[in-house]
């Protein structure tokens, strides 16, 4: 890591310009590029391709469990495989790809007014790693015995043993040396993405007026910065464990009548492993998440955040909390009974910042002007379904209720609607709401409130009841549900209504593609600032941004991000970088 | 006004759907109906919260949505009203958390008189062992699993030699007694959990775990998996029976001790077939169910 | 997990202290202007690059306490029998010294503008990690041909896994050490050049530190110290 560009030193609050890279040729321009902005198309692109992989096989488990014995395809063996590539997928490949490397790489400089990322060669270098990452994923599910079908949550001994598939094929092997890939790559963006917001900064742009979409990635990116390492050690250890038969995590173990080698390790280790990264994984999801639909928010409602310093110290709060909570996805573990209340207090202490957040939003839209815009319709939304997600999220963090509640579709349920549905839809609106600046043009609005609307009551529809049948009892990672005494006839019902609204969910994110590729040629023109927004990426003198993002002079900052509808102010809006103070008296009457 | 119409339905429909959903718990069998009151209790005060937050915002679409010539107000932050709602969420989640860790600390107090009993879990079938006339389990080792010992006890423990077997069979209990559940896995993880009885806990190859509880009606109750614990996963299924104290006794009676079951065929009459003959035969149903389902 | 916490802590204690000056408490709504009175708040006067290899050092010391932590957690279980260190891992410490040590020399020497001995410096720092690295591997050697295996006891698989990742690490700082002397050699601006010699000791002076602290831990000094401590406290 030595080999980055060094920047030379500038005095504080001066900002020099800064050795920017000028692509050669289309090559440079284009694949090897070292722009952040053409980085995080690439990422948002293959993350989306990989995504769509990931739907589908949400659909094969769906078609398994709507419609059992069917589908005679869908073997076990099969089915496992699904759920546990369309879980590794959605949470890593997709989810922190897109949020970090996707809107990081395009919002971080151009909100901090910076011309490109600090360490640009890394940055591109961190693109293609992710990439190998992506294809060695995908080598997986043309292996000899197919792609692991572990879990998500690879636990040992079963993710390296004969009984589950890939476990003593190629798919363990290529799943861990992907991963092992993905944070070596995302360690090189992120590292830039930190560094980015801490030294790129644009004249005036002190930590109290960075929108919040910054605020929450920066805070991610640190966290991710310091959990990853925790996947990447137990990965490593597990990939020994497989190939050359240590027992970090093997304990002495009987495998169809047949004494294996290993020898004493401890499966409760990786757990620890596993969940130190885990849990704050759910953060660096949910945090970007926070910051993109407060400013979706601020700006649809023509209104300030509400509690803007409230937010920024919840978003620093929930960051610190989240490495001290992880053990409580493994209340049944059978780890020592008494880390049960510690880690259930420090989990619903966290409950109070993210409750904090989600007041402020609703009280920005309390005396606003309320656009109802596609951007906006989406972070509704996302209010909705994450204080649903959320509040479940105190059934299972409060250790006892855990007890009946957890691998049941209860969990299922709970963190697909938290950290599945409510992110997405924020990614949905952050979309909506900052594609016109990527293409210059604006996606469909009739397509867009088609998608909307099916996105969100279908999945709340898919979700919702799911919590009820895991009250019930009914376990989750099953392949078939026959046999059971405590599954009803109606449970069945359910459950093929289930799977009918996934796959109207999924036919429903064909459209939204087809208006991504449809008004790249045929959208609205945009011009320079649709949503007539504050921050620094709408007042770029070209749409989209160009090389260096803000032509011959860097922005200089006089404001906050927030200043909508200012008393005094002829317009409802004061871009950041306008002088001047238009409001006489400041504090609200 | 769509939105403000469906932000309404879907509490109304939300609230609807759980007091009216056929959905619901199993009836319950064990002494932990305080896990279910805590439930119940999380059900008020987060389903008042989503109302709440929800209405709030319909409210606010529908009475500040854009109208010409609308500007909205200008509020940057208001700390009194922030630091009300901290101090009433901060109540809340004390009201949903000291009734769990009051019912937790009870979960992992194991009554005395409970009897311990065993359930050793390998894929995918489950079996039991009961203490003898000692009322002591003898110790156990997954090195000490052979064709002849599927359960791994300890041969040489004399502590061990009257423990009763049930080696992928039924498992009873006698109505009212506080059982403690030690756990014991030979092969991967695996999560002993019967609904009916609310209580779960992971079981872990290499060591014991544990937890309890007192069954407190008669019947049969299915034993689920709830680890993921390989393709055979879903079909691991098994039986317990609460029994009245008489008619556990008479099937205690009919069990068989290690002692027995280790002890050199002497009669070789059909029903001492040794364990490892039940347990392969059983797992070569698994097998063969799982084989089928694959074609 | 008590290392990785505790090393947590030490990071967000740097973290909290630079958030304490960066005016968390201020409201922005009611500052309009430059700002320039709040000198501070902008970039930091450290070069980028500086900045940069600290946060990666960060998430370096991460991963080895994260390392460090299963270790204590495998250590407790009943299979643990710890191996004895070769004799040689003192040799290879005193040569990592060196290489620091030379590493340093090329800094001051940078400062002054002395380029014959910023060569000199490069080129010993050089050789001895190199060197450093030929002795671990003599040292993996001497602990196979004893009989201790990778696989044979959790206790070894520590010690290769722990001093590979080491190696691996070292291995990278060569990387942009050649880069350097390749600058120092084909005559690269003065001040470029100090600067990446400047990184290249940040990086290896760190490394040295993880060094020094895996080896207390795989020599069991560490976990002596601590059960100390332990009994001091109780």
């Amino acid at each position: 890591m030595v080999d980055v560009t060094p920047a030379d030193a500038v005095p504080p609050a001066e900002v020099g310009e800064m050795e920017l890279y000028h692509p050669h040729s289309w090559w440079t321009k284009y694949v090897f590029s070292q722009d952040a902005k053409v980085i995080a198309v690439q990422y948002s692109a293959t993350a989306t391709a990989i995504g769509l992989v990931a739907l589908v096989l949400s659909w094969l488990m769906r078609l398994q469990l709507g419609f059992p014995g069917t589908f005679d395809f869908i073997t076990p063996e099969a089915y496992y495989q699904f759920i546990t590539m369309h879980g590794m997928i959605m949470v890593i490949y997709l989810l922190t790809a897109l949020f970090l490397g996707g809107f990081g790489n395009y919002l971080i400089p151009l909100m901090v007014g910076a011309r490109d990322m600090v360490f640009p060669y890394v940055n591109m270098l961190s693109y293609w790693i992710y990439l190998l990452a992506v294809l060695v994923l995908v080598s997986s599910f043309f292996a000899p015995g197919g792609p692991t079908g572990a879990g998500w949550t690879l636990y040992p001994p079963q993710a390296i043993m004969t009984g589950t598939p890939g476990g003593q094929d190629w798919g363990i092997i290529l799943m861990l040396s992907s991963l092992i890939l993905f944070i070596i790559g995302f360690t090189m963006g992120g590292l830039n993405y930190v560094v980015t917001v801490l030294q790129g900064r644009t004249r005036g742009m002190t930590l109290m007026r960075l929108p919040l979409t910054v605020w929450g990635i920066f805070t991610a990116t640190v966290m991710a910065l310091l959990a990853f390492p925790a996947l990447f050690v137990a990965c490593v250890m597990m990939l020994l464990d497989r190939v050359l038969g240590t027992s970090f995590f093997m304990p002495a173990i009987v495998e169809m009548g047949e004494q294996l080698q290993h020898n004493g390790g401890s499966p409760i280790l990786f757990q620890h492993l596993f969940w130190f990264f885990g849990h704050p994984e759910v953060y660096i999801v949910a945090l970007p998440a926070f910051g993109i639909v407060s400013d979706l928010i601020s700006t649809h409602a023509r209104k300030n955040i509400f509690g803007y310093r409230m937010m920024v110290w919840a978003i620093i709060a929930i960051g610190a909390l989240s490495f001290v909570v992880w053990a409580h996805h493994m209340y049944v573990s059978g780890m020592h009974p008494y880390f049960g209340f510690f880690f259930a207090t420090t989990t619903l202490i966290i409950a109070i910042p993210t409750a904090i957040k989600v007041y402020n939003w609703v009280l920005t839209l309390w005396r606003g002007d309320i656009h109802l815009t596609v951007p906006m319709l989406f972070a509704l939304a996302f209010i909705v379904t994450f204080v649903n997600g959320g509040l479940t999220g105190l059934f299972l963090g409060n250790v006892v209720v855990d007890v009946p509640l957890s691998d049941t579709m209860f969990v299922v349920a709970h963190f697909h609607m938290v950290m599945g549905v409510a992110p997405i839809l924020v990614i949905f609106g952050a979309i909506y709401h900052w594609y016109p600046k990527v293409t210059g043009r604006m996606l469909n609005e009739a397509l867009g409130k088609f998608h909307f609307w099916v996105t969100f009551l279908g999945a709340y529809l898919i979700f919702f009841p799911m919590h009820y049948l895991g009250l019930m009892g009914i376990p989750r990672r099953y392949a078939e549900l026959t046999d059971m005494t405590i599954m009803t006839e109606s449970a069945r019902h359910l459950n093929s209504f289930i799977s009918i609204m996934a796959f109207v969910v999924g036919f429903a994110q064909l459209v939204f593609l087809f208006n991504l590729i449809w008004s790249i040629r045929h959208g609205r023109e945009a011009g320079g600032n649709p949503w007539r927004a504050t921050t620094l990426e709408w007042q770029t003198p070209q749409t989209p941004p160009a090389h260096g993002n803000f032509g011959k002079e860097l922005p200089i900052v006089y404001r906050w991000a927030y200043d909508y509808s200012v008393p005094g102010a002829k317009e409802d809006f004061i871009p950041q970088n306008v002088p001047g103070d238009f409001a006489p008296s400041r504090e609200p009457a | 006004m769509a939105v403000v119409l469906v932000l309404v339905l879907i509490v109304v429909g939300s609230v609807l759907f759980h007091f009216l959903s056929p959905w619901w718990w199993t009836p319950i069998a064990s002494n932990w109906d305080y896990i279910d009151h805590t439930i119940i209790i999380s059900f008020w005060i987060t389903g008042i919260v989503f109302a709440a937050v929800v209405l709030f915002m319909a409210y606010c679409v529908f009475r500040f949505r854009h109208r010409e010539g609308n500007r909205a107000a200008y509020e940057p932050e208001n700390k009194r009203l922030e630091w009300w709602l901290m101090v009433v969420t901060a109540a809340g989640v004390t009201a949903l958390l000291v009734p769990g860790l009051f019912v937790w600390s009870r979960f992992v107090t194991v009554p005395s008189d409970a009897t311990e009993i065993e359930v050793v879990a390998q894929q995918w079938q489950w079996s039991f062992r009961l203490p003898g006339k000692d009322g002591k389990l003898g110790t156990s080792d997954t090195r000490d699993v052979t064709a002849d010992n599927p359960l791994g006890v300890a041969p040489k423990d004399p502590n061990g030699q009257d423990d009763v077997l049930v080696e992928a069979a039924d498992l009873h209990l006698p109505v009212g007694k506080p059982v403690k559940v030690l756990l014991r896995s030979i092969d991967v993880l695996h999560d002993f959990y019967i609904p009916e009885f609310r209580a779960k806990m992971d079981m872990i190859p290499g060591s014991v775990t544990y937890f309890w509880f007192t069954p407190i009606r008669t019947g049969t109750f299915q034993v689920l998996c709830a680890e993921l614990c390989g393709q055979g996963h879903p079909l691991m299924h098994g039986v317990v029976m609460v029994d009245t104290e008489q008619d556990y006794l008479a099937w205690l009676g009919q069990q068989q001790t290690f002692a027995q079951l280790s002890a050199p065929q002497q009669s070789g009459s059909a029903n001492s077939l040794p364990g490892e003959a039940i347990a392969s035969n059983l797992g070569v149903a698994a097998n063969s169910k799982l084989s089928r389902s694959a074609q | 997990m008590s290392v990785i916490l505790v090393f947590l802590l030490v990071v967000a204690g740097f973290a909290g202290w630079w958030l304490s000056h960066q005016r968390l408490t201020a409201k922005p709504w009611l500052e309009q202007g430059l700002a320039e009175e709040f000198v501070g708040l902008g970039r930091s006067a450290l070069p980028t690059a500086k900045i940069g290899l600290g946060v990666f050092l960060a998430v370096v010391g991460c991963l080895f306490s994260l390392f460090v932590s299963a270790y204590f957690m495998r250590m407790g279980l009943s299979d643990w029998r710890p191996l004895p260190l070769p004799r040689l891992l003192w040799l290879n410490t005193g040569v990592l010294v060196l290489s620091s040590v030379a590493l340093q020399c090329a800094v001051v020497a940078a400062r002054r503008g002395q380029m014959d001995m910023v060569r000199l410096g490069l080129a010993t720092a050089g050789l001895t990690a190199l060197a450093f690295l030929a002795g671990q591997l003599v040292a993996w050697r001497q602990l196979t041909e004893d009989g201790y295996l990778l696989a044979s006891n959790p206790a070894n698989s520590f010690f290769y896994l722990i001093t590979a990742m080491h190696g691996l690490h070292i291995l990278g700082g060569l990387v942009g050490l050649g880069r350097t002397s390749a600058g120092a050699w084909n005559g690269a601006r003065p001040e470029r050049l100090r600067l990446s010699v400047e990184l290249c000791a940040m990086y290896w002076h760190f490394l040295l530190f993880v060094w020094l602290c895996i080896f207390a831990v795989l020599a069991g000094w560490a976990a002596t110290f601590v059960s100390i401590c332990q009994r001091l406290l109780t």
